[in-house]
């Protein structure tokens, strides 16, 4: 019984961390003043925000007796591998746009 | 040996492919088996053209060391960023500025951009190979030259002495 609430507390922890980093994730995307400081709020809200929340749901799985629950690990892979090709074609696309001009 | 070349081009990423497959169906069974299988084999086949010349990985207990520090700078830029993110707008300072590379693998220098733009606050834009230098993007940069000492030191200089090059 201790066990579970323990990994409950750990559970609820990373998820409003995760939650957290998204929210503030998209308050920057809402508050930065041009584009390229926009594009910095995508690649915090992947990074922290969905990789705590991912670690939340491998400890959750991991703890509900499902065994160790790997998936999540291949989730937070392909995301740390997209997400800075996202950055840097959004990044390579707006400067092309604006030299253009 | 040279049938081996020809069936599994890329060892490593028939491997990564593999071990992919098995954790995405999370069942270890004969079937999700064989169908990864099949899938490290024909992956590395289709996408042969498209890998550049990997160099080797020549120092693994400095990659494992780099890749922690990664970690733990994602985590601490994060909150550097979120406290810029929520201050005042008017008291941060982004702009360009061009990293000067030492490197001349393409590959490394994909992944060096990669992990500049991982760490919050800085975003690689455009990766030129002529010119060695990549381009970035950042959230505050103070000063400039601080800001490209502090990524050769911290991720050029292991990535250069991780893979000789």
């Amino acid at each position: 019984m201790m066990e579970a609430t323990l990994s409950e507390v750990v559970v609820s922890v990373l998820l409003l961390v995760g939650a957290g980093f998204a929210l503030v994730g998209s308050i920057g995307l809402a508050r930065m003043p041009d584009f390229f400081t926009r594009m910095h709020a995508p690649t915090k809200a992947t990074t922290l925000g969905v990789g705590a929340i991912v670690v939340a749901s491998l400890v959750f799985h991991s703890s509900s007796g499902g065994g160790l629950s790997l998936r999540e690990l291949a989730i937070s892979l392909f995301l740390f591998i997209t997400a800075p090709l996202v950055g840097h074609l959004l990044g390579k696309a707006a400067l092309r746009g604006t030299r253009k001009d | 040996m040279t049938i081996r070349k020809r069936l599994l081009p890329q060892p490593f990423v028939s491997v990564a492919v593999l071990g992919l497959w098995l954790v995405m169906v999370s069942a270890f069974t004969l079937g999700s088996l064989l169908m990864g299988a099949i899938l490290a084999v024909l992956i590395p086949l289709f996408t042969q053209r498209f890998w550049p010349d990997r160099p080797l990985v020549r120092r693994p207990v400095l990659a494992v060391r780099l890749f922690l520090r990664v970690c733990f700078d994602i985590v601490l830029a994060n909150w550097e960023v979120a406290r810029l993110v929520l201050g005042p707008i008017g008291r941060i300072h982004p702009r360009f500025f061009d990293l000067p590379l030492d490197i001349d693998d393409p590959f490394v220098a994909t992944l060096l951009a990669s992990i500049i733009s991982l760490t919050p606050g800085t975003v690689s834009v455009d990766i030129d190979t002529e010119a060695r230098l990549i381009h970035v993007h950042g959230l505050n940069v103070g000063d400039e030259g601080a800001a490209i000492a502090a990524i050769k030191a911290r991720y050029e200089a292991p990535l250069k002495e991780i893979f000789q090059c």
